[in-house]
């Protein structure tokens, strides 16, 4: 009864073109393998504080290297083979095409590995992903940064931004809170990025340590220290949920529009590539549409913050 | 599209030689439920006579056989410190008989999803491209609401589909493979009587919807009853068990898994589909959950279901089957949400307009 002429033919999708190309994640909307990373070595391991890690991270292929470009504010997905993956956004500076600097803090399964690790060990990222902020859109402007705690992370990418290109940009002032002194991180840039970058760094903890002889207080009480000029200022904000509306808040009482204030939101992810819906704030994809957004879209976005 | 009029004993034998000569899949009675309705499931089938052409509705959706529960998506082998990836799209081809209008309807818009995004899925595509559809129509359950999403009819995403008009059915043929297999059989072109039964046979479906659910204008009314207190109220009955989504034609969201063979030479990242119902769907790193209440969780899939989409892709995800009202232990169902939301910002309407009167 089996009849041959009535076998559906098999589409092979493995012999497609795309399956044995390198997945360049920049170009969108093209069929490529999606779940593939690229190898990177971990070349170096920097200790920052007892919860959080610096990791540098090499491609080991150099077509790969090539085609990992990310613009400030994005992610990638970091991949411990056989634990799993994370959404991790990347604090190096966009021209260093050599190194990836990634800042961690053990948290779970995959980053709890990851700090066991050792440098040498190959890890496997997918990306970049998400939106980026509008760097060109701020140039000639003075910008505010706001980081609370890990907020950091993702706001040393522009930052490196800012100081590539210094003369593109007016007064630009770094906010930087955290709960104690010992969580601060990158204490050891900090006179670089006031000396040679004249960046105005302000810091405060809440709770102050024997040693600590800076401002107490919560992280708005730095925006009253700083002068703003309103009509011509940018703000990149990036912490915990709770510090966004406060922080934004305030900055809309100073007067700077909310399409001008840019958030970088957190989400949990499984894919990075609009598929696992993980991510969804309401209507939107924190990984494809964002992970930046600014202010406006952020009050517009139900249940954002 | 060509259309065509076979005989059904002639479409039993057509679909006999298909089945036998590919791995197909077809309603199939599993069980009885408790007042001693039978229950369906989309299963493997051998032959045409293991199937039931005169089902009513499968439980689940067949969705599973283009998204599975647990997927494969890559392979790592370790060697020396070092590891290799390895990712494979395989599958076979196969056929799925007796697909109604939502379930494909509900298919276009996994493609619309899946398939045009930023990033295309090529798993999805190796599935969806190897599977031959033949799709049937069929008279509305009293709690199918397919028509209020204009699911009732489809014109693509399928290979063959047939409408019953008595002795015949009436073929709409969507695919030269589907036409070079019938050239095999005894079709015939439709006469204008055929025709004219075929229209009946629509108008026939159309009239039988017994439920009906207002979604026009949805997408407003969920913003703006976003904090409404209805979803405190459905949200305290429901249980947090996912079964909606596990039927549902169009819910494909997922969690990724990595797990390390048992003689630890390799490791695999597996994809199984999830819930946005279950608790832990939206907690990150350190244990925050954006989502913490059942309400929170339900409102979420509404809003994803009736209003996200609808901006995204300017139609709506759901496609009116109702397979999670039927599966719900906790009877919420979309009819009941959606009007005890739109009840609520309409008596607010009255109340605003009976003051006005009285000034």
């Amino acid at each position: 009864m089996h009849d041959m002429r009535f076998n559906i033919p098999l589409q092979d999708i493995n012999r497609e073109h795309f399956a044995e190309q390198v997945p360049d994640f920049n170009l969108k909307s093209d069929l490529m393998q999606t779940d593939r990373g690229y190898k990177c070595r971990i070349t170096n391991i920097v200790k920052l504080t007892g919860q959080e890690k610096l990791f540098q991270l090499r491609i080991e292929d150099p077509e790969e290297r090539r085609l990992f470009r990310f613009l400030p504010g994005q992610f990638l997905m970091l991949e411990v083979p056989g634990y799993g993956q994370v959404p991790i956004s990347i604090s190096s500076s966009t021209s260093n095409h050599e190194f990836i600097e990634l800042c961690i803090r053990e948290a779970g399964r995959v980053t709890g590995a990851l700090f066991k690790a050792a440098p040498g060990a190959m890890v496997s990222v997918r990306g970049p992903f998400g939106s980026s902020f509008p760097m060109h859109e701020m140039s000639g402007s003075n910008i505010i940064l706001v980081a609370g705690g890990l907020g950091i992370a993702p706001l040393r990418a522009p930052l490196y931004w800012i100081n590539e290109h210094r003369d593109r940009y007016g007064k630009v002032h770094l906010l930087y809170g955290t709960k104690e002194p010992s969580q601060m991180l990158f204490t050891y840039q900090f006179e670089e990025w006031r000396k040679v970058n004249h960046i105005d760094l302000h810091t405060i903890v809440e709770q102050a340590e024997p040693g600590w002889d800076g401002k107490t207080g919560m992280i708005t009480e730095l925006l009253q220290d700083i002068d703003i000029e309103a009509s011509n200022t940018y703000a990149i904000v990036c912490g915990p949920p709770v510090m966004f509306k406060f922080v934004c808040n305030r900055l809309d009482r100073e007067g700077i529009p909310m399409n001008r204030m840019f958030v970088s939101l957190e989400r949990r992810m499984h894919c990075g590539m609009g598929k696992c819906c993980r991510c969804m704030v309401g209507t939107t994809f924190t990984c494809v549409d964002g992970p930046v957004f600014d202010y406006w879209s952020v009050i517009n976005l139900k249940e954002a913050i | 599209m060509i259309y065509k009029v076979i005989g059904k004993d002639e479409f039993t034998r057509f679909t006999d030689m298909l089945v036998r000569a590919n791995e197909s899949y077809g309603p199939v009675q599993v069980d009885t439920d408790r007042n001693g309705n039978p229950v369906y499931q989309f299963k493997r089938v051998f032959s045409a006579d293991d199937i039931a052409f005169d089902y009513t509705t499968t439980t689940s959706s067949a969705k599973h056989l283009m998204l599975p529960y647990r997927e494969e998506l890559s392979r790592f082998s370790f060697r020396n410190g070092d590891w290799e990836q390895d990712i494979e799209y395989s599958v076979e081809p196969r056929v799925l008989i007796g697909l109604r209008p939502c379930d494909i309807s509900a298919l276009n818009i996994l493609d619309d999803v899946l398939l045009n995004g930023r990033f295309p899925s090529p798993y999805y595509l190796a599935r969806r491209r190897n599977t031959f559809i033949i799709g049937m129509d069929h008279l509305p359950l009293p709690d199918c609401f397919c028509k209020s999403l204009n699911h009732h009819t489809v014109s693509k995403g399928f290979n063959l589909f047939c409408s019953d008009i008595g002795e015949h059915y009436y073929l709409s043929i969507n695919s030269s493979k589907a036409f070079n297999y019938l050239k095999e059989f005894e079709i015939s072109d439709p006469t204008h009587d055929d025709d004219c039964r075929l229209i009946e046979r629509r108008k026939l479906i159309k009239q039988s919807f017994q439920t009906e659910v207002e979604v026009t204008g949805l997408p407003s009314f969920l913003d703006i009853e976003f904090d409404s207190p209805i979803w405190e109220k459905w949200g305290d009955k429901c249980l947090n068990c996912g079964t909606c989504a596990m039927v549902c034609p169009t819910c494909y969201c997922y969690n990724t898994e990595e797990r390390i063979d048992t003689d630890l030479e390799g490791a695999s990242r597996q994809k199984q589909l999830y819930s946005c119902n279950l608790v832990d769907f939206a907690e990150v790193a350190g244990g925050h959950n954006f989502r913490p209440g059942n309400g929170d969780r339900l409102k979420y899939r509404y809003y994803h279901h009736y209003r996200g989409f609808a901006e995204n892709a300017n139609q709506q995800i759901c496609v009116g089957c109702n397979r999670c009202g039927r599966a719900c232990l906790a009877d919420i169902n979309p009819k009941d949400v959606i009007n005890d939301l739109r009840m609520e910002k309409e008596s607010c309407m009255i109340c605003v307009s009976t003051s006005r009167s009285r000034t």
